[in-house]
């Protein structure tokens, strides 16, 4: 028997407390924010662009939208997301261009596997989860919404 | 009968297997590094010109086997066996490198650790004089571990420090009954240690207790000091594994700081991406095979105890909530003019 | 001054999303999961649409947006059709966030390889 006992792995999990690295916490939320809030700064130029052609707000919200998906699928495509967020982490990840880059990435990545069980199956592999949870939150919450209130 | 053993774990070889030659190739980002004239081959892109990451890991490590056999002036026919091993699933970057050779093969699994099963493995066979020549290789690929291990290649997400980086590298030796160069004295083999750590970022600290372990059984085995040794070079504990794993030793009474050195901290230059250091069986494998061979083979080092260590897991069982075991093997290795 | 509103407000969003994954270790799926189910909690609490007023692409744009925008189809229709509503209104809602996503990733994929 060499996997340790419940008290040797507790004796090694506290030891190894004094070597763990800190991590930057503080430097990467500044960043998130500053790289988040450039984001979301260029959807809100996309947006007032798409206003000033007379298009109605909501249609201009989700014509937003669409339009930043391309571009963080685009830049994914290119090769230039994955930096953006290593760097970036939350603040990339977080807007709808990082939505974008979790759908983009693995089709690219399993494009060898071929067109129907790479592409097709693998395409929602990250960005899959952040649907189902989004529906099914929306619909109890809507579902509250609706017999509670 | 007489065997050759020693203490709980250890072997040790009557006529010392001789490490003919070593060949290392690695792809751009380790070529750059700290290590990079060491090499035998730098690749300027990561799929070197193949058509997927699996099969330009698979490539990197035929053309180390290449390398080696022709720096040992051997033919394929000389070469008894071939053991390999590396990171994929089925390991398909050895299997798939082995059938195009004429040599019988075996496939291992050590994860970072296979180098020196492998060399531990061939010296059996040489020592017991199974075979005249073994050929043993291993290598790891960083974009064909990403998408198997982690996420997609092109996905953007922030490692965490204690990550470490895949080194897209490949190495091979030749093991020989006779010939020039240095010899392996002895082998330990070690026990899979698990001390709960589940986190698949933080290798090193999963691994560092297999390392302690293995490095103080070699010593009581052998009846030896660390200071019998010119260098300790372990595989992939990372920054923060080596200074757990040195430690965990000292609480033992054994101090190897001075001569520790582990290849995933020399392989590659400090930086928020690398993390705590280079991972992978290619790392350790083209460390030893390239600058560490080279100055055995000179008679800079003596004597060199190569231990690799790997961590046993899988993306399946660490989902499943399952902590990782781990191993190191230990591969002691003399200079050759001893 | 909209620009700074969307700035400040997307970039706090996202600091609050780093300090979550930073402080809990969590892996990046963790926390944009739980990030679009707050988006569709505060919707629920009538919170998040004052924000969409006041930051307009700087609420719409990060995750929790697109749970909002799931709530407010859901309910849109149900106002209109009771709880059939709740069937029909939430997909229409983001139809063109996945649809594009769809569309574009597999563009991209036809397109570009990984480079690593």
């Amino acid at each position: 028997m060499t996997k340790a006992n419940i008290r040797e792995q507790e004796a090694y999990s506290v030891f190894l407390e004094d070597f763990r690295p800190k991590r930057a916490t503080l430097r990467n939320i500044v960043v998130a924010f500053l790289v988040g809030g450039l984001i979301c700064t260029i959807g809100q130029g996309v947006l007032t662009f798409i206003l000033s052609k007379g298009i109605p707000l909501k249609q201009a919200y989700v014509l937003t939208s669409s339009v930043m998906v391309f571009a963080g699928a685009l830049l994914t495509g290119l090769g230039v997301y994955d930096r953006i967020g290593s760097f970036g982490g939350m603040g990339a990840a977080l807007p709808i261009t990082g939505f974008a880059n979790s759908v983009v990435s693995p089709a690219m990545e399993y494009k060898r596997e071929g067109f129907v069980l790479g592409v097709g199956a693998k395409m929602f592999q990250v960005a899959g989860p952040v649907i189902v949870y989004a529906t099914l939150t929306a619909t109890i919450v809507s579902i509250i919404k609706l017999y509670v209130f | 009968m007489q065997f050759h053993r020693r203490g709980t774990s250890t072997c040790v070889f009557e006529d010392m297997p001789v490490v003919v030659s070593a060949a290392a190739v690695v792809g751009p980002r380790e070529g750059k590094g700290p290590l990079g004239d060491t090499f035998d081959m730098v690749y300027s892109t990561t799929l070197l010109g193949e058509t997927s990451w699996e099969k330009a890991e698979s490539k990197m490590l035929r053309q180390a086997v290449d390398l080696a056999l022709a720096k040992a002036g051997l033919e394929e026919s000389d070469v008894d066996f071939l053991i390999a091993g590396d990171l994929l699933n089925q390991i398909i970057s050895s299997a798939y490198m082995a059938r195009e050779y004429d040599i019988p093969f075996l496939g291992i699994y050590g994860a970072c650790a296979t180098m020196s099963e492998g060399m531990g493995l061939g010296s059996f066979l040489v020592g017991g004089r199974f075979a005249r020549y073994v050929l043993v290789a291993s290598s790891s690929h960083h974009d064909a571990a990403e998408r198997q291990f982690r996420y997609p290649t092109e996905f953007g997400h922030q490692r965490p420090p204690t990550g470490q980086w895949t080194a897209t590298a490949a190495g091979a030796v030749v093991l020989g009954a006779q010939g020039k160069g240095p010899r392996i004295e002895s082998v330990t083999i070690g026990r899979v240690q698990d001390y709960g750590v589940t986190e698949p970022n933080d290798m090193g600290s999963a691994m560092a207790p297999g390392f302690a372990d293995t490095v103080w059984r070699h010593l009581q085995d052998m009846a030896r000091q660390p200071e019998d040794y010119d260098l300790i070079l372990s595989g992939d504990l990372g920054r923060i594994g080596s200074v757990v794993g040195r430690q965990l030793l000292r609480k033992k009474g054994i101090v190897i700081d001075e001569i520790h050195q582990d290849a995933g901290v020399i392989l590659y230059d400090p930086s928020p991406e690398v993390g705590a250091g280079g991972s992978g069986c290619g790392c350790v494998a083209s460390v030893f095979a390239g600058k560490v061979w080279k100055e055995l083979y000179e008679g800079q080092y003596k004597r060199v105890l190569l231990v690799a260590t790997g961590a046993l897991h899988s993306p399946t069982a660490c989902q499943q909530g399952e902590s990782i075991p781990c191993v190191a093997h230990a591969v002691s290795i003399v200079s050759g003019d001893h | 001054m909209p620009y700074v509103r969307a700035f400040v407000v997307g970039g706090l969003l996202c600091a609050i999303a780093q300090a979550a994954m930073d402080l809990t270790k969590a892996n990046p799926a963790i926390i944009m999961v739980s990030a679009v189910s707050m988006g569709a909690i505060l919707s629920g609490l009538g919170l998040y649409a004052p924000l969409v007023e006041f930051a307009g692409a700087g609420a719409t744009i990060p995750l929790p947006g697109f749970g909002h925008t799931l709530v407010t189809g859901m309910l849109e229709d149900a106002a209109q059709w009771g709880i059939f509503g709740i069937l029909t209104g939430g997909f229409k809602a983001v139809s063109a966030g996945l649809l594009s996503a769809v569309l574009f990733g597999y563009l991209m994929a036809v397109l570009f390889n990984p480079k690593g």
